[in-house]
């Protein structure tokens, strides 16, 4: 399978002012990153917040631009940002965030946010355009009269998927969903995923599902990414990962999951806050939190390892693991 | 058993004339751990606010709230203040907004300790101590010196909880209080709040969006819709169970972390706008079950099991003990 994006090697960083005269600290907030995404299919990020999943996303589309590494697009490096030839890129690669009514203008119409797209890279007549408001509301399950309203006259359910019928009116090859369910009820959510699937299988769209859900994750993914402080701890298979988590923060992670029911394993508490970026402990960043750490984990960075079962793993006791396999 | 601690009997509430709560019946009993889930705009959060007298003037309520026996809607400004933060505790979604960025934590924990237990000095000082212990904040005599934006949103919501205890309240109502927090935060808080019902004998309200929450905590849950409890009944029975269609929906509706995947069952449709209330049982026009019968006016409970009810025509009326 050719992979339709790939990241290779990319990191970002940001310079932080620390204090009212404090030297300029540096930020990793993604770190030597390398991610694919085959055409058609769903790559799934998970973390908890500051773990950089959403400035991978930036980074995918070139909104950022990374401080090493490169992002390729069908094969070809990312032009960079504002230039021509990558606002031709965009129509081929949208966004999809959590806020949907902050993603929309108040003031104009649904059909005319669905529209703006196709009028902005200058695909067909206005008689074509309306055509295609028209079926991308079917699309989406928004009905015809939906067309005429202002986001506030929507329920959230409805506004997100408006902002998707936008984000699919240019037909784009990927799609960046950045929390696209997290203001959503539960019923309603389901009810998204469901499209957001459907869609995929009709139009074979690839996706980028970053999300702090995940239940979410597993149900759309077919290959998910497990981040944590910048770096990527565990890749692969969502059914291997979420059965059988071989990062002791992947396996806290899917531990902390409340489900509805009887608990079936034992919720693995982590001691200590979430990590900040801006003091990034040295070794392994999980080493503070992590109930299994050992002294090597404490002064080197363990890189991601490919386990026999095809999935990848940052953690020097997961070696174990390889070597018994 | 015992007397309920709070009873709600035909709790409604407007707002402009437009419905909130509908009829809600409740009852906490000491000690115990209960859940109150539902979707935005359910009523699960505006029950609470009602019965502790937090809504604005505008709002409209009827019906009862009983503290061991005494009435609170209506009550003296004076007898809700010795209520509230003392014999019942409320914490938030949100604890950053909810602390004063402009005083040091301990100050404010200290304050209601002053309000509610008369310490000061040397004593609300080394007391305020002690809360932040059994709230598990590291360092607990430096940290009393700290500002809330000094501190995580985890350990925030810990400084909340702190101050909830205080007054050592019979009751704690927490309102989405890990809604805002990740995930291992999020197990850390619970862990907390179970730790803490079982040392203090607190009865416990949990008020969350999310079935598992409610699950992990609570040992009797309600489940709500359009200003209603549609369902009640202890936890166990409520997730092997389910008798409303719209409780069974919702368990449908969510994805699994075991076993194969399958699409998930979405409920069709959106909840009803409070404008735009059915006459009969709001849940009927998303209702797979519905038949003309169920717009007659809004279904009354009928026993699912032991301690087992739901507000549903289509659940067969069976011999149980009551909920």
């Amino acid at each position: 399978m050719t992979a339709l994006l790939t990241l290779d090697g990319v990191s970002r960083v940001y310079a932080s002012p620390r204090g009212l005269f404090g030297r300029r600290l540096a930020v990793r907030a993604v770190d030597e990153v390398t991610l694919s995404v085959a055409a058609g299919r769903t790559l799934g990020i998970v973390g908890e917040s500051g773990c950089g999943k959403s400035t991978t996303g930036r980074l995918a589309l070139g909104l950022e631009r990374p401080d090493t590494g490169t992002v390729r697009f069908e094969g070809q490096p990312l032009p960079p940002a504002n230039t021509e030839p990558w606002r031709r890129l965009r129509a081929r690669m949208q966004l999809v965030y959590q806020d949907p009514l902050g993603a929309m203008d108040r003031r104009l119409t649904i059909a005319a946010q669905i529209e703006e797209p196709l009028r902005i890279h200058a695909i067909g007549t206005a008689a074509d355009r309306r055509d295609r408001v028209a079926a991308l509301l079917a699309d989406v399950g928004l009905r015809p009269d939906h067309a005429a309203r202002h986001p506030h006259e929507l329920s959230g359910g409805q506004r997100q998927r408006a902002v998707l019928a936008r984000a699919l009116a240019t037909d784009p090859a990927l799609l960046v969903c950045d929390e696209p369910l997290s203001a959503l009820d539960v019923s309603i959510q389901a009810q998204v995923v469901n499209m957001l699937t459907d869609l995929q299988e009709a139009r074979g769209i690839a996706m980028l599902f970053i999300s702090h859900d995940l239940k979410v994750v597993r149900q759309v993914s077919h290959e998910v990414a497990v981040m944590y402080l910048g770096r990527v701890v565990e890749q692969g298979d969502p059914e291997a990962i979420f059965a059988d988590p071989a990062h002791p923060y992947s396996r806290a992670l899917v531990s902390a999951i409340p489900v509805p029911g009887p608990r079936r394993v034992e919720r693995i508490v982590l001691t200590g806050d979430p990590p900040n970026p801006a003091d990034r402990p040295p070794g392994c960043a999980f080493h503070p939190r992590c109930p299994v750490a050992v002294a090597a984990c404490r002064s080197e960075n363990p890189a991601l390892h490919r386990l026999a079962d095809g999935r990848a793993v940052a953690c020097h006791l997961a070696a174990s693991r390889r070597s018994a396999a | 058993m015992p007397a309920p601690l709070v009873s709600i009997r035909d709790l409604a509430v407007s707002f402009t004339d437009l419905p909130a709560l509908c009829g809600v019946n409740l009852d906490v009993y000491p000690g115990e751990a209960v859940g109150l889930v539902g979707e935005s705009g359910c009523g699960k959060s505006v029950t609470w606010l009602a019965a502790l007298g937090l809504l604005p003037g505008t709002a409209q309520i009827a019906g009862s709230v009983r503290l061991d026996g005494q009435e609170l809607l209506g009550a003296a400004p004076a007898t809700l203040d010795r209520v509230r933060g003392g014999r019942i505790a409320m914490i938030f979604q949100d604890p950053a907004s909810a602390l004063n960025p402009v005083h040091r934590i301990g100050r404010q924990v200290e304050e209601a300790l002053r309000l509610h237990r008369g310490m000061t000095g040397a004593a609300s000082r080394a007391q305020a101590r002690r809360l932040f212990d059994l709230v598990g904040i590291p360092d607990a005599a430096r940290r009393l010196d700290a500002w809330p934006h000094e501190m995580s949103g985890g350990q925030n919501q810990r400084v909340m909880i702190a101050m909830a205890l205080a007054g050592q309240p019979e009751l704690l109502v927490a309102d989405e209080p890990t809604t805002a927090l990740d995930a291992t935060i999020q197990a850390q808080i619970l862990d907390l709040l179970r730790h803490l019902q079982a040392e203090t004998g607190m009865a416990l309200v949990l008020i969350s969006h999310d079935l598992g929450v409610v699950a992990d905590l609570c040992s009797r849950v309600g489940v709500m819709y359009a200003g209603r409890i549609v369902e009640q009944a202890p936890t166990a029975s409520l997730f092997a169970r389910p008798a409303h269609p719209y409780t069974r929906g919702l368990l449908a509706a969510l994805p699994n972390m075991t076993g194969p995947r399958r699409r998930l069952e979405a409920i069709p449709g959106q909840p009803p706008e409070p404008w735009n209330l059915p006459s009969g049982c709001a849940f009927a026009p998303r209702c797979a079950q519905a038949g003309p019968d169920c717009a007659a006016g809004p279904p009354g409970f009928r026993g699912a099991g032991d301690y087992h009810i739901a507000a549903c025509l289509r659940v067969s009326a069976r011999e149980v003990l009551p909920a």
